[in-house]
């Protein structure tokens, strides 16, 4: 059923019960997110969608569309909480961009660029995260984990069905953990699927270094926002 | 160490959404949950070992290693350190020769914190063994662990007429009910439940029940006030092959035991409410959260139910109608965001006490994916008096938006902390004056997720869902408390219960806290304080529950409420360095990098 909605004080339609950051795509408005995969369950871990609905602060991915919804994405407040969301994660763990393999494909680093980031207006914290590299398939480098929990729901073995990736602990404590003899059995495919699937350099293919030249990789290629819009745009 | 676990599987018919039941009785028969154990219960339940991990981990009082035999958590509220905590502390670590998060030497005690565990009225409290203790001082303590080390259990020391557990006086002989008002709705005696049942299932039709629950007006008593009438209604018109009601006893916002009161003192109260409820929502299974810190109420509440079998108020045929409803209990393992309706639902279902992205709701997709009305102790007790004595009766107490009573669970600076039945509508000056609070500065309601109240500013202020909608925890806070070391415990508690999933409260409340610090220390300044305020705001606004939302509460009602504590301690910039910036520190970092890397060359 097709119902109306505004983006930004313009009407636009849109299918009942679609979330509003593929409508919004659909309608040529970008809203950054870290976990959200079109076509998989939401999982409204990371909250850089943060857009208003009807004058209240929202997780786009986590909202269906309904008939009058008012949405405001390009509204000052909340541009900044987007913003600042995404300087939170800088802040929380430790990117080095210039020295990851992920640089140019990383969803954090693009979506940075796109937030117009210079420096996290949080203090770095500099935490010690524990580096994985037991699997002889993927390095898992921590340091880089936003715990988006793309990896944990999406990744699963392909004979058993049991998870490979899982997360430990409890807030601050909170690690995501590799099952090593699952990932020694994942396939060339696979592991290039998760890879790809992590928003940031944190589940690294072994076999995949820094192919690309500075100028050619993912996002220099065609931006975030671009493939973002591109995804959906009718 | 096998064939126990295949004993704990079949007890439970291997069914995986009692994962939590499992590793309770895994840790209790072996200490911690090992390696061994993990496998074992994965390979049954056919789950990966990390599955089992997951929620494993996510619980503070479930054990991936050992921690020792006699396991004692001192709880650490900014209340317990009104009372006595520090000497506590102190000779707990002394006598038991560890300090805290840690296994002394012999393997014999493992020490740590707890958050609040429902006994703000009689702190310091500990649990040892899931037995708690009161009221301790420096010797009481010296005491219980010489008993422990000479081989007692927690349980013979606590308990030293062996008096059983499914009764009373058991739970009375551990904790005191410290009831201080006489009865209005709640708490009355010798009711005569199988009459009120066997009347309201008689006189009513479920749309009946569920219409004088809202002709009531009764609203939620865990502090969101949702109209209960409201919820059951859904709840009815909600399709699903089966209807969930579960009692919310993981009362765990810090400075609350109401609902320990209620399930000790008037616990079949609770148990008719929940039939009630089925009944409405036309549901068959009950359950009840219990939070692992009540583990002293277990087998009693599990008598309470028994009784109700055999009376026949819980089985098949109630009463000989058609209905049919059976409550069991399902234990918590020690973790704050589990009082979200959501993340209780996925703990019951044995997993990590996520709260779940919200639509959809509960009421239509709860439980195992099914139509499932989580409802407040409290609500819950006051709703069986509701089907007794009539919609009418209860909606003439209280004010046109909060009808009938609540109850309070009063703390810290006064002359009687305890429970309190109180009409809405009274104000924080009455409730000053009945409790015995002379000197009160600021007073502290629904707990740190709550508000901060200055009773200069707001003693007239009434107790009502559209002015002090209280849950029912109320901290008294004297002239000579520092309201900044408050607050900084508050942000620390949230930062340790936040289940981390999503970025704002994981990340952003250890920031928050690290502010209070900085303010305590004296090193924070204006441009602090203007940093303070926005990073609340954008907790409240993106976090994805009500901890991350709630969590910048304690703050911002300070800095409305109290200002001149934070301007007292703020210092002036000089130059273009915040204060807070120490140069010789920043640099040491780089010498003691150079040293360590210069030896380890040589």
């Amino acid at each position: 059923m097709s119902i109306k909605v505004t983006i930004d004080g313009k009407e636009v339609s849109a299918r009942d019960g679609d979330n509003i950051i593929d409508v919004a795509a659909e309608n040529g408005v970008y809203i950054p997110s870290l976990c959200y995969v079109k076509g998989k369950p939401c999982l409204g871990t990371c909250r850089t969608c943060s857009v208003k609905v009807n004058g209240n602060v929202m997780a786009a991915c986590t909202i269906p569309v309904a008939e009058g919804m008012e949405i405001e994405v390009n509204e000052p407040e909340v541009t900044d909480m987007r913003k600042a969301l995404v300087e939170l994660l800088f802040s929380e763990g430790n990117h080095n961009c210039p020295s990851c393999e992920k640089s140019g494909r990383c969803e954090l680093q693009a979506t940075g660029y796109e937030v117009d980031m210079m420096v996290s207006r949080f203090p770095y914290r500099f935490t010690p995260r524990v580096v994985d590299h037991s699997s002889k398939t993927i390095f898992l480098q921590r340091d880089r984990c936003i715990f988006c929990q793309r990896c944990v729901d999406m990744i699963r073995d392909e004979k058993t069905g049991e998870k490979i990736f899982s997360i430990k602990g409890r807030g601050t404590h909170a690690r995501i953990e590799i099952d090593t003899d699952l990932a020694n059995e994942m396939s060339p495919q696979q592991v290039r699927e998760a890879s790809d699937l992590c928003p940031v350099g944190c589940i690294i293919d072994s076999t995949q270094g820094y192919d690309d030249p500075i100028g050619k990789r993912k996002f220099e290629v065609k931006t975030i926002r671009d493939r973002a819009l591109e995804r959906t745009h009718r | 160490m096998n064939d126990e676990i295949q004993t704990i599987l079949s007890n439970y018919h291997s069914d995986r959404t009692r994962l939590m039941d499992m590793l309770w009785d895994v840790q209790l028969q072996q200490g911690y949950i090992s390696d061994e154990a993990v496998s074992s219960l994965a390979k049954d339940l056919k789950i990966s070992n990390d599955d089992v991990r997951e929620t494993l981990t996510f619980y503070h009082f479930f054990h991936d290693k050992p921690f020792g035999k006699h396991k004692v958590y001192l709880c650490d509220t900014t209340i317990a350190k009104m009372s006595g905590y520090d000497e506590v502390r102190d000779a707990l670590s002394n006598e038991i020769g560890t300090a805290f998060n840690s296994v002394d030497e012999t393997s014999t005690f493992g020490l740590g914190d707890a958050n609040c565990i429902g006994l703000s009225d009689q702190e310091p409290a500990m649990m040892v063994d899931n037995v708690v203790f009161t009221k301790l001082t420096p010797n009481k303590v010296k005491d219980i662990i010489s008993d422990l080390k000479s081989g007692k259990t927690a349980e013979n020391i606590a308990n030293p007429k062996n008096i059983n557990s499914k009764e009373l006086a058991y739970v009375e002989n551990m904790v005191d009910a410290n009831i201080k008002t006489e009865s209005q709705v709640l708490f009355k005696a010798n009711r005569d439940y199988k009459s009120i049942l066997q009347t309201c299932l008689d006189k009513h039709i479920p749309e009946e029940v569920i219409e004088e629950i809202t002709l009531a007006n009764l609203r939620g008593r865990g502090g969101a006030g949702f109209p209960t009438g409201m919820k059951w209604k859904f709840g009815r018109e909600a399709e699903g092959a089966e209807k969930y009601i579960i009692c919310n006893a993981d009362e765990g916002e810090p400075g609350t035991f109401k609902d320990r009161v209620l399930l000790s003192h008037s616990p079949k109260d609770v148990l008719l409410g929940m039939i009630a409820a089925a009944y409405a929502v036309g549901s068959r299974h009950g359950i009840i959260y219990l939070r692992a810190e009540y583990w002293y109420l277990k087998d009693f509440l599990q008598q309470q139910i028994q009784d109700f079998r055999d009376e026949g108020l819980l089985g098949k045929n109630i009463l000989g109608s058609k209905l049919e409803f059976d409550i069991r209990i399902q234990m918590g393992a020690g973790a704050y965001v589990c009082g979200d309706e959501t993340a209780l639902i996925e703990s019951c279902e044995g997993k990590r006490g996520t709260p779940r992205v919200k639509p959809p709701y509960p009421i239509n997709q709860g439980y195992l994916g099914m139509p499932t009305s989580v409802n407040n102790v409290e609500t819950l007790a006051a709703a069986s008096y509701i089907i007794e004595k009539g919609g009418d009766w209860y909606e003439e107490m209280g004010t046109d938006d909060s009808t009938g009573t609540r109850l309070l669970s009063v703390s810290g600076d006064c002359e009687n902390p305890g429970i309190y039945e109180i009409e809405w509508g009274t104000t924080l000056n009455e409730v000053l004056e009945m409790i015995g609070a002379k000197d009160a500065k600021a007073v502290q309601i629904s707990g740190p997720a709550g508000d901060t109240l200055s009773v200069k500013l707001d003693g007239e202020r009434e107790f009502c869902y559209s002015d002090l909608s209280c849950n029912g925890s109320l901290m008294v806070f004297n002239q000579s408390r520092d309201l900044l070391n408050v607050v900084r415990d508050f942000e620390k508690f949230f930062v340790e219960e936040s289940c981390g999933i999503c970025v704002p409260c994981r990340a952003g409340g250890v920031d928050l806290l690290h502010k209070m610090e900085r303010f305590i220390d004296g090193r924070g300044c204006q441009q602090d304080i203007e940093e303070i305020t926005t990073w609340s705001k954008l907790l409240k606004g993106t976090s994805r529950c009500g901890l991350g939302t709630a969590a910048p509460n304690p703050i911002l009602a300070t800095l409305e409420k109290f200002p001149e504590i934070y301007q007292e301690k703020l210092v002036e910039q000089k130059g273009p360095l915040l204060p807070s910036f120490d140069m010789d520190d920043a640099l040491s970092a780089h010498e003691l990098a150079y040293k360590k890397l210069t030896q380890e060359e040589a």
